[in-house]
């Protein structure tokens, strides 16, 4: 039955732990190992690895490397330097999200990294191909060659440097560098998707097999999929298909100071131009409602008198602040901060209020 | 390996229920709580709300999945377990414990279609 979705090379290390596996974006992945509630504790407050193999690795590099990316990306790259790495989208021209990803400037202003969903990494590929007619570029697909994993807690640095004997303390976020381990290229950056401080590790499949059982020995806690989510959910950070999507554009979901609208040009600029100057018809907030019922993907928004107003993208009984909270995209005359509105849940109305979508304080080293 | 209670009856859909007389004590089954990871919430029906053998009344929830709870039987909710409001983790911890909710039986022999524990074990091996 497996056999359908593809398999990361740690796929024998989580059978091997007993993992809860289920599909996700064609791969088959670990959703929890114990409990997704201990393994997002263990990351909050000391370390825990991830398997993000499934995340794809394009390597773009040529002449025109640089205007390229500031052509496909809504951040400015231009003023990057070496080592640094950035966080944006890419566009369709009406301003819908081909996905959100990060680039990482390597050696010279001519190489980069761009790293991408793993649900969109065929789709990314193409659309990057298809747009590089007219510029001087490599495009290499190295999805499949690369492993990685995220190393995330406050005992992160600790942890990385003593198992795979490196010093990352250099490195603040966002920055990250090249190491030669065992005569191999590995690429470590301070990045994550939690919320927490932590690195970010691509290595040949073999290093990566080797990184997490030394990782394990050395006390990390492995995390799944479930905390994954539940993690970034917590620390604001949006999910593409739920809360950025074709439909859904980074104006929308509040991401607009990662689109750069003053750079020359860039596909879908045009159309987030607009809508930053006319508004959205829709928007992302955060909703908290006073019950310790769970707002989840799909529920419906409502205002007092039952008009439906949006719709829940993702939600939870957040386990870091004990509250019911959910992302909901709804109509933007109702995103104002404390407008009062209700959620449908199952057969009852919950009432809540808009709020801030950052629920956790992030823990990142600046 | 789940535990099954002998005696009990079982739905398809992983309640069980204890007759007391004409009053059915619902619950979940020892695989269901351990397939849903740990619970966060129960929602359960209020007491003298109708319910109706094969629908849903009620969920529980987990961190990641919300899964809904059919009712095996027919009838009258008498009462809702207020203990699992506070702490719905009991469910994980002996699912046979801590009933969800009682209900006054309208047609008791809706019990007949339900499995008997060897039954309900043949069903989760499957």
């Amino acid at each position: 039955m497996e056999e359908q979705y593809k398999l990361t090379c740690l796929y024998e290390q989580h059978m091997a732990l007993g993992a809860k596996m289920s599909p996700f974006a064609g791969f088959m992945m670990p959703i929890q190992y114990s409990s997704i509630t201990e393994e997002h504790i263990a990351v909050r407050t000391r370390v825990g690895m991830f398997d993000v193999s499934h995340m794809g690795e394009i390597f773009i590099n040529g002449k025109d490397a640089k205007r390229f990316i500031n052509h496909i990306f809504t951040n400015d790259i231009s003023q990057m330097a070496e080592g640094q790495v950035l966080y944006g989208m890419m566009l369709y021209p009406d301003g819908g999200t081909v996905d959100d990803l990060l680039v990482y400037r390597e050696y010279s202003e001519d190489h980069y990294l761009l790293v991408v969903n793993a649900s969109n990494i065929e789709k990314d590929y193409k659309w990057m191909l298809e747009n590089s007619v007219g510029y001087e570029v490599n495009i290499d697909n190295q999805s499949e060659v690369w492993g990685q994993i995220a190393v995330q807690g406050p005992a992160s640095e600790e942890l990385v440097n003593k198992v795979l004997g490196v010093d990352v303390s250099p490195l603040t976020f966002y920055t990250f560098n090249d190491y030669q381990i065992g005569g191999k290229r590995v690429i470590i950056s301070r990045t994550g998707y939690t919320g927490e401080d932590g690195f970010e590790i691509y290595s040949s499949k073999e290093d990566t097999i080797r990184f997490w059982k030394d990782l394990l020995d050395a006390g990390v806690v492995p995390c799944g999929l479930g905390c994954r989510d539940t993690l970034r959910f917590e620390a604001g950070l949006p999910l593409y298909g739920d809360e950025l999507s074709a439909e859904i554009s980074p104006v929308m979901a509040g991401l607009s100071m990662f689109c750069k609208l003053d750079k020359d040009e860039f596909i879908g600029k045009d159309a987030l131009v607009k809508q930053k100057a006319e508004g959205t018809a829709r928007k992302l907030v955060g909703i908290e409602i006073q019950d310790k019922a769970i707002p989840r993907a799909g529920y419906p928004v409502e205002l007092s008198d039952g008009t439906e107003v949006g719709v829940v993208t993702t939600g939870y009984h957040s386990i870091s602040l004990d509250k019911s909270i959910c992302f909901a995209l709804v109509d933007s005359a109702y995103a104002a901060l404390g407008t009062a509105l209700n959620i449908r849940i199952r057969k009852k109305v919950f009432p809540g209020e808009v709020i801030k979508k950052r629920f956790y304080k992030t823990n990142y080293k600046k | 390996m789940s535990k099954i209670v002998e005696g009990l009856r079982y739905s398809d859909s992983h309640e069980w229920v204890k007759v007391e007389g004409d009053i059915a004590v619902i619950g979940v089954s020892d695989f269901a709580q351990s397939e849903m990871g740990d619970i966060t919430y129960v929602d359960m029906p209020d007491e003298d709300e109708e319910v109706t053998a094969g629908e849903e009344f009620g969920a529980l929830e987990s961190v990641k999945a919300s899964s809904d709870l059919y009712c095996p039987v027919s009838g009258v909710v008498v009462e809702k377990n207020e203990d699992l409001e506070d702490a719905p983790e009991k469910v994980n911890e002996d699912a046979y414990a801590n009933w969800i909710i009682k209900v006054k039986m309208s047609d008791p022999s809706e019990l007949d279609s339900l499995l008997d524990a060897a039954g309900y074990k043949a069903l989760i091996e499957k």
